[in-house]
C-alpha cells in the first residue's frame, strides 16, 4: 500500500516553502521507488511549524515540521513515510496541545481533507447540513440559525438569523446571497484558511442561505490578494456543479442555486457591505447610505443576504447538529466559537478556534507563547486596523463582544496582533489615520478630510509642536469622525488612535497622569 | 490607433467574454490587466461603449481601485506588506532595505524594467510576518537576505 503524505497548499505554508517541499518529496519518492500518494491539504494553522508534513499511519496522522526541502532525503532515510523517528517528528497531529485544546466547529475539516475533493468533504460529514435544509421550510432554516445565536463574524456581530429573516420576508422576483471575502484587516486570515482549506463548507453555507430566503444566485467577493483561494474556490465550485450540489436542480430537489467568485481590486473600504455591493455592480466602491438595508435593497436593488466567510461557513454545522448544539458553546450573548488569528510579534502564531470566553492572556501566552522577540508584550490590537489597542492591564478580558465593548474595544474578525515594547504607539496612531486617508472612499467629509488632518495633527504631536493643543485637537477630530462618518472606516479609525493615546500617553509626550487632558 | 494589434485583440477578447455579465466592469478590467499587464488609457472608450457607460465612469473605476494600473509594470511586481502585523515584525526596515536595493520608491519601476515596487495592506499571511508578494507568490518571515535573493532571482533571468 502506498504511503499517504500530506503537504499543505495553504498560502502561508506555501510562503514558507511547502510547494518546493511537495515537489522534492515526489521526486525523492520516485527516485527511491517508494509508492506515495501526495495530498495537498489545507493548513492545520500551526504556522511556526509550517511546512508541516503529515503521514497517515494505522495509529493516526503523524506530523513532521517545519520541513525544508533539504530535510526530505533524511526523512526518507528515517522511514518517515511509515511514521519513522526523525528530529522533526512531532508525534500524532491530533495530540499536539495547541490543536487538542481547541474547539474546532467551523474549522473541523481544515488541514484534514483535500480541499478540492468533494468525496473527502462528504466522508467528513460534509453536506449533511444541506441535506437537512432541503427538507425544511425557509422559515425553519432561518429559525435554526437564529436559535444558534450566531452573530456576524465579519466584525459587526449583527445576529445572522435576524438578517436572514429580513431577506426571507422581503418579497422580490430575485434575491441574492453575497459572501464578503474581502478580508482586508491586518492580522486576520481565517477567511483565507477556510477558502483554501475547506471551500465546500462555504459553498454549502451559501447554498443553505439561498434555500432559506429563496435566493437563487450567490457571489463570493474575494480580495485580489488571494490568488490561491481563487483557484481552490473555483475548483470546488466546478466539482459541486458537476455533482449537482450547485445548479438548477440541487440533488434532485428542484431547487436552484448558482455561485460565482468575483475578484475585488484592492480597496479596503469594499469590505464595508454597501461599498462591496457597489463594487459587485461594477462601480467605484463608494459607501451607500443606510437605510435601505441591503436585506431590503441590496445587490442590483434586490433583497440580499451579505455575510462574512466565517458566518456562512458556520451555517452547515448549525443545520447539521442543530442551533442548540452551537449555542451551547460560548458565554453571555456571544454564542458558539470564534476562529481567532494570532499574528504579529508572537512565538506561536496560528489559528485558534475556541468558544467565546477565552481570555486574551491565555491566547497570547498559553497559545502564542509570548513575543517572538523575547521582549515583553506591550500592546495588542484586536479586530484589525480599526480595532483598539489594549495594554497589559486588559489582557484578562474574555473574548466576548460585550466585554470588549465595555472597554471601548472590538473583537472584529478575531485577529490579534501583538507588539513588543519597542513599539511607538504615537506612530501606530499616526498610521491608523494614514491608512484611513489612503483607503477612504471619499463620500463623507469626516473620513475623507478628517483622516488627512489627523495625519497632520499626529505629525505635530510627534514633533512636539504645541503638543497640548494638538492633543485636544486630535480628540475633537476623533469625536467628529466617530460620530459623523458614514461607515466604520472613518467611524472607527478613532478606536486605535484614542486607545493608543489613552493607554500609552507617554508615547505622545505626556506623563501617565496627564492622560485625561 | 496607438495600441498594438495584439493588445487590441486581448482587450476585445476581455470585453466580449465578460460584457454580458451583471456588473461586468470589474471582470472586464481584471481580464485586461491579467492579459495585457495594465489597462491602457486608450481602451477606456471601447470599454465604455461596450458596457454602455460613460468614459468618466470607467476612468473613475480604474482609478478608484489600488489594484488597477494604467501604465505597464516591470516584468515582476514586488509588494511589501505595510500593515500592523508586519510592522510588529520589522516591515518598516525591510521596506527601507527594498527601496535602497532597488533605487526606487513605491509605485515606481526599476530602470531595467525588472521590478515594480508597491505597498500592500495585508496579504493574509500575518502569522508569518513580515510578508511580501512577488507576482502571484507570497513569502513569509522575509529577512533582508531573503529579499535580496528574491530580487536577485528576478534580475538573473535576463542577465
Amino acid at each position: 500500500m502506498s504511503a499517504r503524505i500530506f503537504v499543505p497548499r495553504d498560502s502561508s505554508a506555501l510562503s514558507l516553502g511547502a510547494g518546493q517541499v511537495a515537489a522534492v518529496i515526489s521526486a525523492e519518492a520516485a527516485r527511491r521507488g517508494v509508492a506515495i500518494e501526495l495530498v495537498r491539504n489545507g493548513s492545520r494553522g500551526l504556522f511556526w511549524l509550517e511546512p508541516l508534513v503529515e503521514v497517515q499511519t494505522a495509529a493516526g496522522r503523524i506530523a513532521y515540521g517545519p520541513v525544508q526541502p533539504e530535510d526530505v532525503p533524511g526523512l526518507f532515510d528515517a522511514g518517515f513515510h511509515t511514521g519513522g523517528d526523525h528530529k522533526l517528528k512531532l508525534g500524532l497531529t491530533e495530540e499536539m496541545p495547541y490543536l487538542k485544546r481547541q474547539e474546532r466547529l467551523t474549522f473541523a475539516r481544515v488541514g484534514i481533507t483535500d480541499p478540492v475533493s468533494l468525496d473527502d468533504y462528504l466522508a467528513y460529514d460534509g453536506y449533511r447540513g444541506l441535506q437537512r435544509a432541503l427538507g425544511l421550510s425557509g422559515a425553519d432554516i432561518v429559525k435554526e440559525v437564529t436559535d444558534s445565536g450566531l452573530r456576524g463574524r465579519g466584525g459587526a456581530a449583527f445576529p445572522t438569523g435576524i438578517k436572514w429573516n429580513t431577506v426571507l420576508n422581503a418579497p422580490a422576483d430575485q434575491k441574492y446571497v453575497v459572501c464578503n471575502a474581502d478580508e482586508g484587516d491586518s492580522g486576520t486570515y481565517s477567511d483565507r484558511m477556510i477558502m483554501e482549506g475547506d471551500p465546500f463548507v462555504l459553498i454549502e453555507g451559501m447554498t443553505i442561505a439561498g434555500l432559506a430566503v429563496g435566493a437563487t444566485r450567490g457571489y463570493i467577493y474575494l480580495r485580489s490578494e488571494y490568488p490561491h483561494a481563487l483557484a481552490v474556490l473555483n475548483g470546488a465550485i466546478d466539482a459541486a456543479v458537476q455533482r449537482n450540489y450547485l445548479g438548477d436542480d440541487i440533488l434532485g430537489s428542484g431547487r436552484t442555486f448558482h455561485l460565482e467568485v468575483r475578484r475585488a481590486a484592492g480597496a479596503y473600504v469594499c469590505g464595508e457591505e454597501t461599498s462591496l455591493l457597489e463594487s459587485l455592480e461594477g462601480k467605484r466602491g463608494i459607501v451607500r447610505f443606510k437605510p435601505p438595508l441591503p436585506a431590503i435593497e441590496g445587490l442590483f436593488g434586490k433583497p440580499t443576504i451579505i455575510n462574512n466567510v466565517i458566518s456562512l461557513a458556520s451555517v452547515p454545522i448549525i443545520l447539521d447538529k442543530g442551533g442548540a448544539y452551537y449555542r451551547d458553546y460560548g458565554m453571555g450573548r456571544s454564542r458558539g466559537t470564534l476562529p481567532i488569528q494570532l499574528a504579529g510579534n508572537l512565538k506561536y502564531c496560528g489559528l485558534v478556534e475556541k468558544a467565546f470566553g477565552v481570555t486574551l492572556r491565555e491566547l497570547l501566552y498559553d497559545y502564542g507563547g509570548g513575543s517572538a522577540s523575547g521582549r515583553p508584550i506591550r500592546a495588542v490590537q484586536v479586530g484589525g486596523p480599526l480595532g483598539a489597542y489594549l495594554p497589559e492591564s486588559q489582557f484578562d478580558t474574555p473574548l466576548d463582544y460585550e466585554a470588549f465593548a465595555a472597554l471601548w474595544a472590538v473583537l472584529g474578525h478575531g485577529g490579534i496582533v501583538a507588539f513588543d515594547d519597542t513599539v511607538d504607539m504615537a506612530k501606530m496612531a499616526r498610521y491608523a489615520m494614514e491608512f484611513c486617508a489612503i483607503e477612504s472612499c471619499g463620500k463623507c467629509t469626516p473620513c475623507r478630510i478628517g483622516s488627512t488632518r489627523g495625519v497632520e495633527v499626529m505629525d505635530k504631536i510627534i514633533n512636539d509642536q504645541e503638543r497640548a493643543a494638538n492633543i485636544a485637537l486630535l480628540r475633537d477630530l476623533s469625536d467628529t469622525m466617530l460620530n459623523g462618518s458614514l461607515c466604520a472606516l472613518g467611524g472607527m479609525t478613532p478606536y486605535p488612535v484614542l486607545s493608543a493615546l489613552n493607554h500609552f500617553p507617554e508615547d505622545f509626550g505626556l506623563q501617565k497622569t496627564e492622560q485625561a487632558a | 490607433m496607438t495600441l498594438q494589434d495584439r493588445t487590441r485583440t486581448l482587450i476585445d477578447q476581455a470585453i466580449s467574454s465578460h460584457k454580458d455579465k451583471p456588473g461586468a466592469l470589474l471582470p472586464v478590467l481584471h481580464s485586461i490587466q491579467d492579459s495585457v499587464g495594465h489597462i491602457p488609457p486608450e481602451s477606456v472608450a471601447d470599454i465604455a461603449e461596450a458596457l454602455n457607460l460613460s468614459r468618466a465612469e470607467v476612468h473613475g473605476v480604474i482609478t478608484f481601485y489600488h489594484h488597477f494600473r494604467q501604465t505597464p509594470p516591470g516584468r515582476h511586481t514586488l509588494q511589501i506588506c505595510q500593515a500592523e502585523s508586519c510592522q510588529a515584525m520589522g516591515s518598516e526596515a525591510l521596506t527601507a532595505h527594498a527601496k535602497s536595493l532597488l533605487g526606487v520608491d513605491f509605485h515606481q519601476t526599476t530602470g531595467d524594467q525588472a521590478i515594480s515596487l508597491e505597498p500592500v495592506y495585508c496579504l493574509g499571511n500575518c502569522a508569518c510576518s513580515p510578508a511580501v508578494m512577488l507576482d502571484d507568490d507570497v513569502y513569509g518571515r522575509v529577512s533582508n537576505d531573503k529579499l535580496e535573493s528574491l530580487i536577485a532571482d528576478c534580475r538573473k533571468e535576463i542577465a
